[in-house]
Formats: structure tokens, sequence, C-alpha cells
């Protein structure tokens, strides 16, 4: 990790005001690192899966905290490690696995060109921004060795509670009200009493239906997966065999064609193998 | 280097984010790219911090990322109701207000 980089000795000549600049090393990991996460955030918006963009934005959020440590913010640096890629992006990461990790966007456009105009909107937002930054007179550059002086917590500290202690009173408020919330909307009043094992038995000897267990997926044909569907005498795959939620996510596997072509396959390996032992029988 | 550079980067990041809203439909890949425009924006708070030679730019960064954090926690609870009811998590499915 680069140190904080001092700026480069005030020019003593006084004939420009461009009298910052940071260290060689700086530059080339600012070079290096910021490739790196301009290509997790390519990555984050135009991968498929929902998995790969939350993998390449953390990528992303772990340079970005590289930056804030040689920018000399070693408390947000540590905190966006530890927070941001530790807590946020595997919340991420696990609403990903509830919603089911193939729910791949669909590439139908619902508004005819929209990908297009958003592309050209995107484009001159970013010329418009980057054109700002460029005209406006960025000529101060003082460095935070100064303020660092005590060191970066105890500094973040001060100012957090005499300067902001009100707002940094309202976040608490902030950060109860989400969980709450959070508690709120995923939580599910139960209305009826769960029914015991007991009566779900008594209930399917009532109806009749289906007695023993359900039938396991896969052992009729030649794999065994959960989420291929177990093959009945004449071939067709059964729905019974696969579990409730893969069927709905349309998960399901159906393997019942490629089996009679694995069999084919096979029989014809053995056909092989046995003309082979008949030959070598025979040289010998 | 000059850290104008920085800068740049952040609204390099932001517009990446922004296209990515504009672009995606997938709520949790949109909620992805507001969470880099956050980000973005604190690394040039901390930038403009370091230039001005006070933290009060890092306070505010600060500031961000726990506004951040209390919003992911709602934005995936409603992401997680939604395809309880929907089984999706399209935004184009949620049209139930759409006349």
């Amino acid at each position: 990790m680069t140190p904080l980089a001092t700026p480069a000795a005030p020019l003593t000549d006084g004939l420009t005001l461009a009298a910052y600049s940071t260290s060689t090393g700086e530059a080339v990991q600012f070079w290096i690192l910021g490739t790196v996460a301009v290509i997790g955030a390519l990555c984050t918006v135009f991968m498929r899966r929902a998995v790969h963009s939350a993998l390449s934005l953390a990528g992303t959020m772990i340079v970005l905290a590289v930056f804030y440590l040689a920018n000399g913010a070693y408390f947000l640096g540590i905190v966006q490690i530890v927070v941001y890629t530790g807590a946020i992006m595997m919340l991420f990461l696990f609403v990903v696995m509830l919603v089911g990790v193939t729910a791949a966007d669909s590439l139908k456009e619902t508004i005819k060109g929209q990908r297009w105009l958003a592309l050209l909107c995107g484009l001159g937002f970013g010329v418009l921004l980057l054109a700002g930054i460029g005209n406006a007179s960025l000529t101060q550059f003082d460095g935070l060795s100064e303020a660092n002086a005590p060191g970066n917590v105890q500094g973040l500290a001060a100012l957090i509670f005499t300067k902001y202690v009100f707002a940094f009173e309202i976040t608490g408020a902030l950060l109860i009200t989400a969980a709450v919330g959070a508690m709120v909307l995923t939580h599910r009043e139960r209305t009826e009493r769960a029914l015991t094992q007991r009566e779900m038995s008594e209930r399917r000897v009532r109806e009749g239906k289906h007695l023993p267990p359900l039938p396991a997926p896969g052992v009729y044909a030649r794999h065994n997966a959960v989420d291929i569907a177990g093959l009945l005498p004449d071939g067709t795959p059964s729905e019974l065999t696969v579990n409730p939620t893969l069927r709905e996510r349309g998960q399901v596997r159906d393997v019942s064609r490629e089996a009679l072509g694995d069999l084919k396959a096979l029989e014809q390996r053995s056909e092989e193998r046995l003309e082979r032992t008949r030959s070598g029988e025979g040289t010998q | 280097m000059n850290p104008v550079n920085y800068l740049y980067l952040a609204a390099l990041l932001f517009t990446i984010g922004a296209t990515g809203v504009l672009i995606r439909r997938n709520a949790i890949v949109l909620f992805m790219c507001i969470e880099l425009m956050l980000n973005a924006c604190n690394l040039a708070f901390v930038t403009f911090s370091r230039m001005h030679g006070n933290l009060d730019g890092q306070i505010i960064a600060f500031f961000t990322m726990v506004v951040a954090a209390a919003e992911v926690v709602v934005g995936l609870a409603i992401i997680v109701s939604l395809f309880r009811s929907r089984h999706s998590a399209s935004v184009d499915d949620a049209s139930l207000m759409k006349l």
C-alpha cells in the first residue's frame, strides 16, 4: 500500500500554480487499478447473470478501498472493505441465491430502441460530467498530512462527535428504521396453525392419492441429479419426482431423449469391445 | 500524476452506473448499479477531502456509506417480497399500478 503521497515540493520560482502532483508509485497504482475498476464496473453492467455482476462489483469496491487508502482516508478504506465488500455485497449474493441464480435478464425490449437510447444518454452524460471536471479550476492541493497529523481516526472522531453530531444521531435513527422496515417487509404472519406430521399423514390416507413417499428423482434414468425427472417405464419423465420449487422455476432437465442416445452409444461401445476381445483371442 | 484523475475516474464510474440503471431490468443488478454510483461519489468526496486538506469530505463519504447500507437493506427486502408475490425479479413485471 502506498503511504499517503505527499505533494511535490512547492516550486520556488513561483511561475506556476500547478504545484501539485503525486508520487510515481501512486500514479502507477492509479493507472493499473483504475483500469481494473472500470473493467469491473463495465462487467457489473453487462454481465448477464446477477452473480457475475455482484462479483465484479465486489472487485471494483476493493479497488476503490485501495484508492481511499492512497488518498489518506485510512478509516474509510478499511470500512469500505469490511462493510461494503464484506457485508453489503454478501447480502447481495444471499438475495441472488434466494431469488434464483438463473434469473437472467430477458433480452426482449419493452420499449423499442430503449437500449441504444440509454447508451446514448449515458455517453452524453459522461461527456458532460468529464467536461465539467476538465473546465473546473481545481488548482488547490493541500494534502492531508496536516489534517491527519493526530491520526485519521482521531480526526474523523473529533469531527463526528462535534460538528456532525446531529447528523450522526439521525443516522442511528435511520439504521433502526431500516432494520425494522426490512423485518416488516419480509415478515409473513401465519394466519393458521401449521399441520403436524400426523395430521398430514392422516390426510394422505384419507385422500388415498399418494400414500408412499414421493419417488426419488433420476433413479430410473441414468442420471441421479435432483433436477432430472425420473423416467416412467414408458420413457416419459415423471413430474412427481422433481422438487416443486425447481418445477416452478422451470429448471427441470429432461434427459429422456438423451437416455435413449446414451443407451445406443453404450451398446455400440460394448459391441466394439466384444469385437476387439474376440479378435484379440483370434490372434493369440 | 494529478489527483484530479481520481475525479475523472469517479465520473466514469458514475456514468457507467447510471447507464446500467437505464439498461438493465433485473432489480438486483439495478441495485448494484446504484451502489456503483454511490461509491463513485464517495471516491470524489475522498479526493476532494485530500485536495482541500480537511476531513469533512471523508465524513460525508462515511455518512453516504451508512445511508447506502440502510438503503440496501430495505431495497433487498422489497425485492425479496416482490419476488415472493410475482416470482420474478424483473422491474418490468411490477406493473400493477399501470393503467
